[in-house]
C-alpha cells in the first residue's frame, strides 16, 4: 500500500430503494481492494442486512455495476485505489436510469425487457441451411460484430445515459448495440423487422451522440458507434422500401 | 424518431448552415454603409436568385424547426403521442406559410 493512502475507508452506502438514504460505513483499506471487496466485507462483518448482486467477481457476469463516487462501474474490477478520493472517501449508489429494488440491487427487468423489444436475439431463416455458413473473420460485417459482441449486459452503459434519463421508451445503448452485432450477422434471417424495432421513435435515432456508453463502457465498447452503424443501415433500408 | 424524421432533419440542418452564413454574410455586407427599406426592395423586387434562396431558407427552417422541438417535447416533457405531432405538424405549416408570405411579399413589392 502506498504511504499516501489512508488506511481506512469512509464508505457511503445507499439503503432504501426510490426513497432511502446514505449510511456511513468505515471499512480498512487493503493492498489490491476492489469496491465489491469493499461492500462485501460491509455485508459480511457490519450489516448483513445489505443488498447487492454478485456472482462471478471477474468481469464476466455482469450483475455488480454500480454508482461509485459518482460514475458508473463494474465493482469486481474497479480497484479502491483508482475509485476513492485522495481522502479515502467512497459513495456507493445503485444504478441510474433502473428501478432500486433494495440498496444497491437494481431490477434488470425494463433493461432485458429493451433487448427484446430491439430484436438483441439471434433469428434463425424458416429453412434450416443446407451446410454451415461460412463468415470469414476479416469481412467488414464480421469485424463490425466483433467489435460490439462482448458485452455482458451489466448496465453500466444504461445508467450512463441521458437519453434513457429523459426518454422512458429509448432503447438504450445496450440494446442498440446489440441489435447492431445481429444486422451484421449474415445467418440472421430477422433484419426487416430488426431495422423496424430500432427505427421507432425509442429507437437509434434518439441517440444524441453524448458518448457517456462508449466512456463507461468497462468493456471498451463503442454503443455510440454500433448506434451510428444502425442510422447509417436503417438510411440505405429505407432507400430501399423498408422502415420510415 | 422515425428514419424519415432523422433524415429530414439532418438534411435541413444542412442547409440552415449554408442559407443561415449566406443570410447573416450579404446582411452585414449590405448595410455597411447604411440602407433603407426602398433600396432593400429595389433588389429583391423580382430578384429569382434572392426568391429561391429564401424560398428553400424557409422550407428548411418549416422542417428543421418542428422535428427538433418535437424531439425536445419528447425527452423534456411527458407530452407524445399523436396529438402532439398533430400539433407541431400545424405549427410546421404555419412556419412554411408565414414564411413564404414574406419571401413573395418583398419579391413582387
Amino acid at each position: 500500500m502506498r504511504t499516501s493512502e489512508t488506511e481506512m475507508l469512509a464508505v457511503e452506502v445507499w439503503r432504501g430503494a426510490a426513497t432511502g438514504t446514505f449510511q456511513s460505513f468505515t471499512v480498512p483499506r487493503r493492498q489490491n481492494q476492489t469496491v465489491l471487496d469493499v461492500v462485501t466485507e460491509i455485508q459480511r462483518d457490519q450489516d448483513a442486512t445489505l443488498s447487492y448482486r454478485f456472482a462471478c467477481r471477474v468481469g464476466m457476469c455482469g450483475s455488480c455495476a454500480m454508482v461509485v463516487n459518482g460514475r458508473p462501474r463494474w465493482t469486481c474490477r474497479t480497484r479502491v485505489s483508482e475509485a476513492a478520493t485522495p481522502e479515502g472517501a467512497l459513495r456507493l449508489e445503485p444504478l441510474r436510469n433502473f428501478t432500486v429494488v433494495k440498496d444497491l440491487a437494481v431490477d434488470m427487468v425494463q433493461f432485458f425487457d429493451k433487448w427484446r423489444d430491439a430484436h438483441g436475439h439471434f433469428e434463425p431463416a424458416a429453412q434450416r441451411p443446407a451446410d454451415f455458413a461460412v463468415v470469414p473473420p476479416a469481412t467488414p460485417a464480421r469485424q463490425a460484430a466483433d467489435a460490439a459482441i462482448e458485452c455482458i449486459g451489466c448496465g453500466v452503459c444504461y445508467s450512463a445515459c441521458d437519453v434513457v434519463a429523459w426518454d422512458k421508451d429509448y432503447l438504450g445503448p445496450a440494446a442498440l448495440n446489440r441489435a447492431w452485432t445481429l444486422v451484421n450477422d449474415v445467418r440472421d434471417a430477422g433484419q426487416d423487422a430488426r431495422l423496424a424495432a430500432v427505427a421507432g421513435d425509442g429507437g437509434c435515432q434518439c441517440c444524441h451522440t453524448h458518448m457517456s456508453c462508449t466512456s463507461f463502457c468497462p468493456k471498451a465498447i463503442a454503443p455510440t458507434y454500433s448506434i451510428a452503424g444502425l442510422k447509417r443501415a436503417l438510411f440505405w433500408h429505407m432507400l430501399k422500401g423498408g422502415a420510415r | 424518431m422515425t428514419p424519415v424524421l432523422f433524415i429530414a432533419q439532418r438534411v435541413s440542418a444542412m442547409v440552415l448552415a449554408l442559407a443561415v452564413a449566406v443570410h447573416l454574410a450579404t446582411i452585414l455586407y449590405a448595410i455597411r454603409g447604411g440602407l433603407t427599406a426602398g433600396e432593400i426592395l429595389a433588389r429583391t423586387h423580382h430578384n429569382i436568385g434572392f426568391f429561391l434562396f429564401y424560398a428553400i431558407f424557409v422550407v428548411a427552417v418549416a422542417t428543421h424547426a418542428p422535428i427538433g422541438l418535437r424531439n425536445i417535447m419528447r425527452e423534456w416533457t411527458l407530452w407524445r403521442g399523436p396529438v402532439l405531432d398533430v400539433v407541431l405538424a400545424v405549427f410546421a405549416v404555419a412556419l412554411l406559410v408565414l414564411g413564404m408570405r414574406a419571401v413573395i411579399a418583398v419579391y413582387v413589392a
